[in-house]
């Protein structure tokens, strides 16, 4: 396979992590938490997928949509039930971490007993096969993907930058206190950011069933720490740098796949991750805040 | 009946007591000073009537509804806007937003139409943007709509605050020091910005400042704090001559 192809399937593997670092990345913004529950939901969101298209027989369109919904309310459930109070006592961080990684394992262990350990295979979604461009071979999904994923960062920074929710979350993100002396309700703004946040890792989950059918109930696991590694590579709380860490390490994985051995592909992952953070500890795109002292 | 009434106010924080039996009337229209020492408890007294703390005793009326027990927000939403002693400005968002966000809670479009760009979101985000640079423009800060917060001066940032809490429609509006940390001149534009206000908006306005000048000069009645507890009342005139003011001040027998 060529270079170009290498890349563009790349971009498509980083489009899914781009995906779900964006809710790392808001989540963090917002309440300075590490939702480490939030790579769950791509597993809630893959079974939810699962149980639509096999047990309700669901149209593919119906399957995406109701699995997309149903992971924007367990992301405001999960917040409300596990996070809300820790937050609003204004909690120490260490336990708003403990906490996520206890809803984590929770998630993990629930979906053992509901479905088992062993894995379950989601019927084809999408599939165009592979498309050609002269010498170019590059198959459907990564199109796809990248697309989508094009897509939903545009959206999301109109959302952002250009609506009154948007607005009442970069305000509760910058102050909540004085937020709410502003008259800007910050639950409401904490919980859409937990629901649109596991919105997209929905739509992440969706992309990776279309590449990768097999779910287990912890394909959440590594797949999330991906996503928070390209968070944290791009610069944790920026949304441009979630997208761009993402590509970042789909591309480096796809080509250390296609050029050196993909079993070393985690390794370099996770070296790149070292190596920027050693020239720029805030991420490629994040703010160096200096304290004026 | 006072448009702001707080009535037998106290506060304990553990064993200690913050305020103790705080009584006072703000009038409509009325700009009244709330004075005392380093550390009166003259902040609490705004974190109480915002409801940032809940009394541990007596009650705040707002046009004779109790606010007691309300959230932050809705008491915001319900008239009583305020700045901060340390400024707590969104220091990342343009001067522009920083006022909008206070609009927020007044936009009465739906989700949807803001998704959809309906005409009902332009004709309000239009309306809120025109108010937003007319109060930037009552503090002259009209050309730097579009700054950081950040990037303004200290004084300009204290004007900002305020513009930002008058974007809140506030009946009652609160001020935290705004005085602090402005030369002469700008303390003197400030008073004329704030009985302009007060003026054009109809509003009361609560203030705490050290700046006895600007105190005496601008505000109709004083009530001044010490140890948690109200030891004088009255016009500026009253206060300048009362003895337990003077003593609180300057120490005395």
């Amino acid at each position: 396979m060529g270079f170009i192809s290498q890349v563009i399937n790349g971009l498509g593997l980083g489009s899914i992590y781009a995906l779900v670092a964006l809710g790392y990345s808001m989540v963090y913004g917002i309440v300075q938490l590490i939702n480490f529950a939030h790579g769950d939901i791509i597993m809630v969101g893959a079974y939810a997928m699962f149980l639509l298209l096999t047990l309700a027989g669901a149209p593919l369109w119906a399957a995406v949509l109701g699995s997309i919904l149903f992971c924007v309310v367990a992301g405001v459930f999960i917040e409300r039930v596990a996070y809300r109070r820790l937050i609003n006592m204004k909690a120490p961080r260490i336990s708003l971490l403990i906490t996520a990684i206890g809803v984590s394992i929770f998630l993990q262990n629930l979906s053992q007993l509901l479905f088992t350990s062993s894995g379950r295979t989601i019927p084809s979604m999408f599939d165009l096969g592979t498309l050609e461009a002269g010498s170019l071979q590059v198959p459907s999904g990564s199109i796809i993907n990248i697309l989508t994923s094009v897509a939903m960062m545009v959206g999301l920074s109109f959302l952002v930058n250009k609506t009154k929710i948007g607005k009442a979350m970069r305000a509760t993100s910058e102050d909540a206190d004085a937020a709410r002396l502003m008259g800007i309700n910050t639950n409401h703004s904490i919980a859409f950011t937990f629901g649109l946040g596991s919105g997209l890792a929905a739509v992440g989950a969706v992309l990776y069933c279309n590449t990768y059918p097999m779910i287990t109930p912890y394909m959440g696991g590594l797949l999330g720490l991906k996503a928070f590694v390209a968070a944290v590579l791009g610069g944790i709380g920026s949304i441009p740098g979630a997208m761009l860490g993402g590509y970042v390490l789909g591309v480096a994985e796809s080509l250390t796949k296609g050029y050196i051995s993909s079993s070393f592909t985690d390794a370099v992952v996770f070296g790149i991750l070292i190596l920027v953070l050693l020239v720029r500890p805030a991420g490629l795109l994040g703010r160096n805040v200096s304290e004026k002292v | 009946m006072p448009l702001l009434e707080a009535k037998h106010l106290g506060i304990a924080f553990g064993g200690l007591r913050a305020l103790e039996d705080v009584n006072f009337q703000l009038e409509e229209n009325q700009i009244m000073g709330l004075i005392g020492p380093n550390g009166a408890g003259k902040t609490t007294v705004f974190n109480l009537l915002t409801q940032v703390y809940q009394p541990t005793e007596g009650t705040i009326e707002l046009e004779g509804k109790s606010i007691i027990g309300k959230k932050t927000y809705d008491v915001t939403r319900g008239g009583i806007a305020r700045t901060f002693q340390n400024i707590r400005l969104f220091k990342d968002i343009s001067v522009l937003d920083n006022v909008r966000i206070a609009m927020n809670y007044q936009m009465k479009y739906s989700a949807l139409a803001g998704i959809l760009r309906l005409p009902s979101y332009w004709k309000e985000e239009r309306a809120m943007t025109e108010r937003a640079m007319d109060l930037l423009s009552v503090f002259n800060l009209q050309d730097l709509a579009e700054s950081k917060a950040r990037n303004l001066p200290y004084g300009q940032q204290r004007k900002l605050e305020i513009a930002r809490a008058l974007a809140a429609s506030p009946k009652v509006l609160l001020l935290d020091e705004p005085a602090a940390g402005m030369n002469p001149t700008e303390t003197h534009e400030l008073m004329e910005s704030i009985q302009l206000i007060r003026d054009r908006f109809s509003i009361s306005i609560l203030l705490i400042e050290h700046d006895m000048s600007f105190v005496m000069g601008i505000c109709q009645r004083l009530v001044v704090l010490d140890y948690g507890r109200i030891i004088a009342k009255g016009s500026a005139e009253e206060i300048r001559t009362n003895p337990k003011v003077i003593a609180a001040y300057l120490g005395g027998e």
